[in-house]
């Protein structure tokens, strides 16, 4: 009965009411993971969970028996930061710096999920691949909120990455 | 040492241009990026200490009343329950910003709908959540008034001057009309946090605050303590925008739980709470009159505005702060009046006055161009008066009609007079508008120590804190562009009340405020290093970590000879400002698409320019603009807090029901920083521009709404419902759809 969480593995815990969030926050010591709503209503507790994004407050802990999660941590580090995350200091995709982690997580997995070919509301044409627009990149990133209103250059960093991987 | 500086008088030396290091100014990335993006930078609720409680506030459901008993009995056999805090130092309400003592006391005493009674502690958050639930308490409620228009209103500031009903009777021209706002959240991403430790009678707190000094004294004051005995601790900040100005509930909860414990005690809002209990932005019901000549001048000038607050608040949004000085008219009448009601705390959200005060003028300003047949902007320019149109006294500096041209050219802007429904594509109605911005200047007494390292580097210290606004960039800028060292050679640190106190963030102070500080204790350094060389501080040149002079040059370690130097500097405002009136100016463009069927809008594009004295950080400086027109689009569209009509509380107190722009809602952006020195304004001659990039904006998508289907709303936010209802009774009877 083990969570790996950036290739750790972590018991899982006693209370059956621990989000994952708090998990990851608490007993697994690994605050980059924010809470800002507790609600899945504001994305900044976005992880990666089997390499897929969710938001981690709305999944209980237990449910995650097994699951490999990737946090903010497990992205990159000071040391050796991600593409993403130096995307995101070279736009200035950010400012107080709280809904940075989940925006990160969000925008390396959403970038996948738009090379894995899956439309968004913003895709025209259901039956062709995706393009990488810029309104596919806002729709995709809507579900993590700035209230800092760095969105302009959240999206300016994500279509940095985005072109150098096209 | 310490370098003083009460500015009495304007400084026009400009030092900042001369010292030739190059980086004030200078688009930078934040030292503490790097920090932020790998979610290794730790905010207030995130410190690993050992044997931590954990404390979940305990709202009720009451509009006004008493807490008669709380029964602790009733919690304290569940799992983990340590204790139940119901002191009655517990506070109600959150501080106002700079209040500097006590906010409302004891909390039992209930003020508004979900007012905090009561602090669960528990051993897990969970299980502290789950007791709070179940705490049971017994209180005594009454009536009471929640309806701003329901009760008698008192006066709060009021100028008048000439006759503006006359001016009104004789206009050639003439607009009387009573738009209203709705009251909006700061919603900043983190919720309000505290992390309390107490030992041996000191008290440390870790907390998500804006301004720790008057923090410090609040808390100090809330727990009866010394404010020797209380640090606060705030290195990271996930946002503020005014909700965390003054000590909110959770922090005195905390301490009082650590005190009486002994323990570590952690408290930290739910998203519900945060909405409920710290701070609203009043809701607003103004009139505006505008009476114009023939050729489009003011003649008169009218705005009123009715807020509200609690009982026994000093604060009242101050809506016409701008409006005193925007436009011309020498018949003014300008009044403010506050309605005591019972909905949770009236406070500062970012830009108090104009984010909402401005937008109304501006969509009068369109409505009146569009009467006088001219192109909007042209009015605008006509209308700059030469100075302050009530006090007579003259601008510090105003980039307001370069705002309008400059911004109006890289926007693209046609000038005519507006006709609306011009364009259309496919079901969208596409517009155009423009708003000029204003925010007044302030400054605050700031204190920074600056010390030269012994191997040349540099370290910046002040409580000042970094909410996002760029701090840790800009500070390391001044003291990088004195000292002569490029800025991976300076260190910052800030929020720890152990360090010389700054101004704080709020009202925009913080950059020229705590930038003037770290210039003056620069400006005391380089005097110590010029007399060490026996040359005076001006024929002193320092840069790239040497100390140049007439016949000379040394290494800032081998001038410094194995020891640290080190000043304080205290900046102070005085009289420069005076007989000045002192403002930050901008202009706002929006292209918006209405969809004719639905009443949809979407901005399309935006372009702001903005003059606020010296910029600091262009790239920094611009994040903030953009975060501006961000929240313009939320000011206009759909930000509002609705409030129950029968028990006054908040019914959509969260994130999914209150409408904050989302990534998709935000289009491109364009940012225009218009250099300007003022040198009233501070010593760096720089002004804030935290707030600008709100104060207008909304007005400029109102008039783009209206260019595009010609409907005028006069209810912000402006809600497909309430455009499709204008659209409807402005559409000409021949058009049919
Ligand atoms: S904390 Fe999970 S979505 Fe907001
Ligand atoms: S950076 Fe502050 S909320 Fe996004």
């Amino acid at each position: 009965m083990a969570i790996s969480i950036n290739g750790q593995d972590y018991a899982l815990p006693q209370d059956p009411r621990t989000s994952l969030l708090d998990f990851i926050r608490g007993e697994a010591r690994l605050p980059g993971t924010k809470k800002g709503c507790d609600h899945g209503q504001c994305g900044a507790c976005t992880v990666l969970v089997n390499g897929i994004r969710i938001n981690s407050c709305l999944s209980l802990a237990v449910t995650n028996d097994g699951d490999e999660v990737t946090t903010i941590e497990g992205l990159g580090t000071l040391a050796a930061p991600s593409e993403m995350q130096l995307a995101f200091v070279a736009h200035d995709g950010f400012q107080c710096g709280y809904c940075t982690p989940g925006q990160i997580c969000s925008a390396t997995a959403m970038l996948q999920e738009i090379a894995a070919g899956w439309p968004s509301d913003a895709t025209a044409d259901l039956g062709a691949a995706p393009a990488l627009t810029d309104d596919e990149i806002r729709e995709r990133m809507s579900g993590n909120l700035c209230r800092c209103g760095a969105y302009a250059n959240i999206v300016a960093a994500i279509r940095d990455v985005a072109g150098e991987n096209a | 040492m310490t370098v003083h500086l009460k500015q009495d008088a304007p400084d026009n030396r400009d030092v900042l241009d001369g010292t030739g290091q190059g980086v004030i100014g200078a688009p930078l990335p934040r030292p503490e990026g790097l920090m932020k993006v790998t979610g290794t930078a730790t905010y207030a609720a995130e410190y690993a200490v050992e044997g931590c409680l954990e404390g979940v506030l305990v709202t009720v459901p009451v509009t006004r009343g008493e807490v008669l008993s709380i029964d602790e009995h009733s919690v304290l056999t569940m799992p983990g329950v340590v204790a139940v805090i119901s002191d009655e130092r517990m506070t109600g309400r959150p501080a106002q910003g700079m209040a500097g003592e006590a906010p409302f006391q004891p909390a039992q005493e209930v003020c508004y709908w979900g007012q905090p009674v009561a602090l669960v502690v528990a051993d897990t958050f969970e299980q502290a959540r789950d007791a709070a639930k179940h705490l049971a308490m017994e209180w005594r409620s009454e009536d009471a008034p929640i309806d701003p228009a329901s009760v008698e209103t008192e006066e709060d500031e009021s100028t008048l001057q000439g006759d503006l009903a006359h001016a009104m009777a004789e206009a050639a021209h003439s607009v009387d009309v009573v738009i209203t706002t709705e009251g909006h959240a700061s919603a900043a991403m983190e919720p309000h946090a505290a992390l309390a430790q107490w030992n041996d009678g000191a008290l440390t707190v870790h907390a998500s605050l804006q301004m720790l000094k008057f923090n410090r004294a609040e808390l100090a004051d809330s727990l009866g303590l010394e404010e020797e005995q209380v640090r606060l601790l705030s290195p990271y900040v996930g946002g503020g925008f005014g909700s965390k100005l003054g000590v909110s509930q959770e922090v005195v909860a905390a301490s009082l739980a650590a005190m009486k414990l002994g323990r570590p005690v952690r408290v930290v809002m739910s998203r519900q709470q945060v909405f409920q209990t710290v701070e609203r932005r009043s809701e607003t019901h103004q009139r505006i009159r505008l009476a114009a000549d023939a050729e489009g001048k003011l003649t008169g000038f009218g705005h009123e505005a009715l807020v509200s607050n609690l009982p026994g608040e000093t604060f009242a949004e101050p809506v016409l702060q701008s409006s005193q000085f925007l436009y011309a008219g020498e018949n003014r009448l300008l009044k403010l009046d506050l309605a005591r009601i019972h909905r949770m705390t009236a406070g500062s959200v970012r830009a108090p006055g104009e984010a909402v005060g401005v937008q109304t003028v501006e969509q009068a300003m369109d409505m009146l161009a569009e009467k006088v047949g001219m192109d909007p902007i042209e009015l605008r320019l006509r209308n700059i008066p030469e100075v302050h149109p009530a006090k007579g006294t003259p601008f510090s500096s105003r980039k307001l009609a370069e705002c309008l041209r400059e911004g109006a050219a890289a926007f693209g802007w046609e000038p005519r007079p507006r006709a609306p429904r011009h364009t259309r594509e496919g079901e969208w109605w596409i517009g155009t508008g423009v708003a000029s911005g204003a925010r007044v200047h302030f400054v605050e007494e700031a204190k920074a120590r600056v010390t030269l390292r012994p191997d040349g580097t540099a370290l910046v210290e002040t409580d000042m804190t970094d909410i996002g606004t760029g701090t840790y960039a800009i500070l390391g800028q001044v003291a990088g562009e004195m000292l002569g060292l490029v800025p991976d050679d300076i260190e910052v640190r800030l929020g720890d009340t152990d360090l010389p106190p700054g101004s704080g963030s709020g009202g925009s102070v913080g950059a020229a405020s705590c930038g003037s500080a770290v210039f003056l204790a620069c400006q005391g350094l380089r005097e110590q290093l010029a007399k060490r060389l026996n040359v005076g501080a001006d024929e002193l040149a320092l840069k790239d970590g040497f100390a140049r002079w007439d016949g000379g040059e040394k290494a800032l370690p081998e001038l410094l000879g194995g020891e640290p130097l080190e000043c304080t500097g205290h900046f102070e405002p005085g009289a420069s400002t005076e007989d000045l009136t002192v403002s930050s100016f901008g202009a706002f463009f929006a292209e918006v698409a209405v969809n004719r069927w639905t009443g949809e809008t979407r901005v399309r594009r935006m372009t702001g320019a903005f003059g606020f004295g010296r910029v600091l950080n262009a790239r920094t400086a611009r994040s903030q603009c953009l975060g501006g027109l961000t929240w313009c689009i939320g000011n206009a569209l759909t930000e509002s807090l609705l409030f129950d009509p029968v028990d006054g509380h908040l019914a959509n107190c969260d994130l999914a029901e209150y409408h904050v722009p989302v990534n998709r809602d935000v289009p491109d952006l364009e940012v225009l920083l218009l250099e300007e020195r003022d040198a009233a304004a501070s010593p760096i001659q720089a002004k804030g521009v935290g707030e600008l990039g709100l104060c207008g904006g909304a007005g400029a998508i109102a008039n783009a709404i209206y260019d595009a289907c010609g409907a005028r709303v006069f209810a912000y936010p402006m809600t497909p419902d309430r455009v499709m209802a204008a659209m409807e009774s402005s559409r000409p009877p021949s058009e049919s759809t």
